[in-house]
């Protein structure tokens, strides 16, 4: 079993693409799916009351089924009910739609852990409920969910080897075709293996450094 | 959809049960011993410790299935595809659950057992009679988030060619052209199974809290 140098090297340009189109999913899916979940959970705590069960439902859904199904469902079942995409659309739409439902419980955490008297107080000094949201509330949490929230960029991250499935040309779909197309499976996983295994390292270092930024500049008062 | 179908459909659930409910139990097994490496005083075994739960949380479970499905014949074992995705789904689960049982060791008061000390304990004992016990119940809400996780992750399996309850309803959608509701199905049996799980867990932790407050 030897690492076969050559087959990497002339598979470069496409292998570059193919971490292009991960590094693209992850990156634009993980984004959405921190807007969409903010989102959400600011619905659940301002909006009207007939939303909360609805949002509620919506997240426990995402959360208790595999991502694999729900992408199934959304890219075969999806045509049936007149929602036909191509398959990078549609895993970015799963991607984001799924990670959404587990950021709105983080910043759902998040807003809960907000000292209610900094809120009154705000509420005292006459800021309008935006203002509390991004001038108060924001910054107090964001100590404490960065690390969940960095905890979720590698799961999301991890998941877009799901997008496999339904064909989107990423890292995991193009290197088991090279793989199974020079019979060389274990070298090309093993190096697909380490390639995610080095971005993960690096988003987690990342977040320690932005960890450590945050507290050195005193966002926060956690 | 059919009686038949849906059949079909619980027989295969029945797949992703029992493969997440043997590789929880092994992936506890090996995380005992995973953890006792990482709190080891011996650097090579506590980084080897770490190594391993580096590399497993690290790279997607769905690339762990495909590599062990094709290293294990290249290192001359053939195993059926279902032992290869049991070892996948234990290994990676091993990984996480070691974090958890760490940090569960972590948490027992030193007071505890400088007392066992005291009382003449083994340290076979203190780790049957005190350590163990009271690691357990600290992380037993993050053992039952992990089960319901592979619950979850055990949809990939189905890449190995093991015929569990996504694999069942992707092949039943393509055989029968209604994806919509099959996937809707199956999608329904796994929040079934994960509420259960869920219960159950609630119902431990209870049952759990006996005398002492830790």
């Amino acid at each position: 079993m030897t690492l076969d140098i050559d087959l990497i090297t002339s598979m470069g340009p496409e292998l570059l693409r193919a971490a292009g189109v991960t590094l693209s999913t992850w990156l634009c899916g993980a984004l959405a799916a921190l807007v969409l979940g903010f989102v959400v959970a600011v619905a659940r705590r301002y909006g009207p009351s007939f939303l909360n069960p609805i949002l509620r439902a919506y997240v426990e859904l995402m959360r208790g089924t595999p991502f694999l199904i729900q992408l199934f469902l959304l890219y075969y079942g999806g045509p049936f009910v007149g929602i036909s995409l191509d398959p990078i659309p549609a895993g970015l739409l799963g991607l984001s739609v799924y990670g959404a439902a587990y950021f709105s419980e983080i910043f759902r955490a998040g807003f809960e852990a907000v000292p209610r008297g900094h809120i009154e107080a705000g509420e005292c000094l006459g800021l309008s409920r935006t203002q509390i949201v991004v001038r108060i509330m924001l910054p107090e949490m964001t100590m404490l969910i960065l690390p969940a929230g960095v905890n979720m960029m590698i799961i999301m991250l991890k998941e877009t080897a799901v997008l496999s499935f339904i064909t989107v040309p990423e890292l995991t779909f193009k290197i088991s075709q090279i793989g199974s197309a020079n019979y060389a499976f274990v070298e090309s996983l093993f190096l697909l293996a380490c390639i995610y295994w080095g971005l993960v390292e690096l988003c987690s270092h990342l977040g320690y450094l932005a960890e450590s930024k945050v507290r050195k500049y005193g966002l926060s008062h956690a | 959809m059919s009686l038949h179908i849906f059949s079909m459909m619980l027989q295969a659930s029945g797949w992703t049960i029992s493969l997440s409910a043997i590789s929880i139990l092994l992936g506890l097994v090996l995380s005992t011993v995973i953890s006792a490496a990482m709190l080891a005083k011996n650097r090579a075994v506590s980084f080897a410790g770490r190594a391993f739960v580096s590399f497993f949380r690290g790279a997607p479970l769905l690339v762990q299935l495909l590599l062990i499905y094709n290293l294990l014949p290249v290192l001359g074992l053939n195993v059926p595809s279902v032992v290869a995705a049991i070892i996948g789904l234990t290994l990676c689960t091993a990984a996480y659950q070691a974090e958890n049982l760490r940090g569960g060791f972590m948490s027992v008061p030193k007071g505890l057992l400088e007392a066992a000390d005291m009382l003449g304990m083994t340290h076979f004992q203190q780790f049957w009679r005190i350590r163990a016990p009271i690691a357990l119940r600290a992380t037993l809400p993050a053992l039952a988030n992990e089960a319901i996780l592979i619950l979850k992750a055990s949809s990939l399996v189905s890449v190995v060619g093991v015929v569990e309850l996504s694999r069942m309803a992707q092949d039943l959608a393509s055989s029968t052209f209604q994806p919509l509701p099959l996937f809707a199905t199956a999608g329904f049996l796994y929040l079934v199974i994960n509420s259960g799980v869920a219960l159950a867990a609630q119902k431990l932790e209870q049952s759990f809290r006996w005398g002492v407050k830790v």
